[in-house]
């Protein structure tokens, strides 16, 4: 065996030796998961007409647009070309899965998100355009977009768009994400990613860690900020988080089953990694820790009546432990599906680098970065004071 | 001035117009001249390889000159074509599964040959080159965001290097492990079937030197060519035949256990 490739057993095509897909693809439906989450957490107040989760609307939106900005930082690291990626906007191949990203990126970020945001808080930033002075004055001004009109008519009017555009947003957050799983399930040649699943599987995985997070963000939120906790809020959002785990449990399963009691050539090589090389972030991580123990305790306060002190310490956990298990899932799926080889017949290894240009430092640092960018959106639109200066707000529901 | 509705719909189709022209031309002018190979109409070749596994004796010349012909980088794990050896149990009372456990090695591609390290037990035992099987419905193909890899009019699949983004979903999306990304430009690489000699009327590099004629290259529009005779004479297989990709290797001999 070469030295620079240790780890390999059984038989490997011999390209099939080294990975292709690191650990920054791995973040990639993580981040898109979290994005599109974060989305139907907010338009289940905005449309759902859940009130009870409104203290997390905005923070939702923000989350959602601070890891929405991040989102292509992994795939641009991870091209062995990244000057080039524009080719796929501008001479896209229309047969490739992969080619829709950038469009379904755009629509995603300009025609829903943005929209809605600007529209959300309009009224603080025309109120904050005309009492703010220097460059924070300025920014105000430019994001105005020369719109200062505040009545009544023109409030009612936002609020009808931003409604239209949330029910537009819905679909848009699942095609965000399900379409990222599309581009894992539609690989024929991997049994791993191969299935018809993978899209539902993805999204409901990204639903339930986009409610995770904004969870723990709403917590982290209140707890630097000195606002007072909403309970019923976060007794809503952990009950939400209970039945969409579920629902996506479920899925996971049925997929199991479904290879097992199929059992086509490729069965006996998935068991065998999933025994071997992937039993700790497959089984234990994934499974135990982030799905049965999170559900479970999830569920017990269900059904368990609970002091406030209890539930909160139990909803950061779940909510934590979520995150690990949906994070194992997406590193499960991406680095799990090149372990083996497509000849059924060996194994290799994942050997991640640290300070490379696909290892350990990048992925921290884009994983930092979404907390960065929404410290600043917090910073530039509170998401939990009302624009002092806005006239006769109507209520959200129209 | 006036400037009225007609003189400005005139103007704006002559500016349209000469801007597609324009950029007609710029392109035409940009693209440089194509490889030198003046007498090969690409609209009558629909190219195809025929390897007779009975032949191979595992000597991994084919997959040398492919290294050499083609500057494949050394290390044991770029190859445009490859051998790997099979040796598959012999029937087994105590084990009535054991022919589903092949052993396959491929040591430095088969290019330095094979070691003599199996007993003499009599399991069967072949050797099976592999390449790209330039399908016809190629699944890399289909994956590549933006068309770097593409079937050519004469069955080839090639790469334009300088069009690859390097994403290599191609390589995810290859059932036979047949690509690699080339560190030197960090863009894909891959058998082209020698597309610099069969555009000028020669055999590939492997065929070429293949000293059992194990490996045929075959032009399945060419009514003439020895592979319509093989093709015929021969029960030939293509591997993962499942994955319906269109492959044009066909194989004489393919053993059921051979992924």
């Amino acid at each position: 065996m070469h030295p620079m490739l240790p780890g390999v057993e059984g038989f490997m095509y011999p390209n099939e030796m080294e990975l292709q897909w690191s650990v920054l693809i791995v973040l990639y439906p993580f981040i898109t998961g979290l994005v599109a989450g974060a989305f139907i957490l907010a338009s289940l107040q905005r449309v759902f007409k859940v009130e009870a989760v409104k203290p997390t609307y905005r923070l939702a939106l923000l989350t959602a647009l601070a890891f929405l900005l991040v989102a292509p930082l992994p795939l641009q690291l991870h091209l062995g070309h990244p000057e080039r990626a524009l080719e796929m906007f501008l001479t896209p191949h229309t047969t490739s899965a992969m080619a829709m990203f950038g469009f379904v990126y755009l629509w995603y970020l300009l025609a829903v998100l943005v929209i809605e945001i600007w529209l959300e808080w309009r009224p603080l930033i025309v109120a904050r355009a005309a009492s703010v002075q220097g460059v924070a004055g300025r920014l105000y001004r430019l994001m105005t977009l020369g719109s200062r009109n505040l009545s009544p008519r023109a409030l009612e009017l936002d609020e009808k768009v931003g409604y239209a555009v949330t029910v537009v947003g819905i679909p848009s957050a699942f095609l965000l994400h399900g379409y990222v799983g599309f581009i894992f399930g539609s690989v024929k040649a991997n049994p791993w990613w191969s299935t018809p699943l993978m899209p539902i599987v993805f999204l409901f995985s990204a639903i339930v860690s986009g409610i995770a997070a904004v969870l723990l963000i709403y917590l982290g939120y209140c707890f630097v900020r000195g606002v007072r906790l909403d309970m019923p809020c976060l007794d809503t959002m952990a009950k939400f988080l209970f039945y969409v785990f579920l629902v996506d449990f479920g899925l996971e399963m049925l997929d199991l089953v479904h290879r097992n009691y199929e059992a086509d050539e490729s069965l006996k090589t998935l068991n065998f990694m999933v025994e071997t090389r992937l039993y700790g972030s497959q089984i234990v991580l994934q499974i135990i820790l982030g799905t049965v123990v999170p559900l479970g305790l999830l569920g017990l306060a269900q059904l368990v009546r609970l002091t406030e002190a209890a539930r909160k310490g139990i909803y950061v956990l779940s909510a934590l432990l979520t995150l690990v298990g949906i994070f194992a899932m997406r590193w499960n799926v991406v680095i799990g599906g090149q372990l083996f080889s497509k000849s059924f017949l060996g194994y290799t290894t994942y050997k991640m680098g640290f300070a490379t240009r696909e290892g350990l430092l990048p992925a921290l640092v884009v994983m930092v970065l979404p907390f960065l960018i929404l410290w600043v959106l917090v910073r530039l639109l509170p998401p939990m004071e009302e624009a002092p200066a806005a006239p006769g707000r109507p209520p959200s529901a129209p | 001035m006036s400037y009225d509705r007609r003189r400005f719909l005139a103007d704006s189709t002559k500016l349209l117009l000469l801007t597609g022209a324009a950029s007609e031309a710029w392109a035409y002018v940009s693209s440089g001249r194509p490889e030198a190979a003046p007498n090969y109409d690409l609209s009558r070749h629909w190219w195809a390889m025929f390897i007779d596994i009975e032949k191979c004796i595992g000597c991994g010349l084919c997959a040398k000159a492919c290294k050499e012909e083609n500057d494949v980088l050394d290390e044991p794990f770029y190859f445009r074509t490859w051998v790997e050896r099979y040796r598959i149990p012999a029937k087994d009372s105590a084990d009535l599964e054991a022919e589903d456990r092949p052993r396959v090695d491929s040591p430095n591609g088969g290019i330095d040959g094979f070691p003599d390290v199996y007993p003499d037990d009599g399991a069967k035992s072949f050797f099976v080159p592999k390449l790209c099987n330039h399908c016809a419905h190629s699944p890399c193909v289909q994956v590549c965001p933006v068309g770097a890899t593409f079937e050519s009019p004469d069955g080839v699949v090639l790469v334009d290097k300088d069009y690859c983004i390097g994403c290599r979903y191609c390589v995810q999306a290859c059932p036979y492990g047949c690509r690699y990304i080339d560190p030197r430009t960090n863009t894909v690489d891959k058998c082209t079937l020698c597309y610099h000699r069969i555009t000028r009327g020669l055999t590939t590099a492997c065929c070429e030197v293949c000293p059992t004629g194990a490996r045929q290259l075959g032009d399945l529009k060419n009514p003439d060519d020895p592979i319509h005779e093989l093709l015929r004479a021969h029960k030939v297989q293509v591997l993962k035949p499942n994955m319906a990709t269109g492959a044009k290797v066909y194989y004489n001999g393919l053993d059921a256990a051979v992924r």
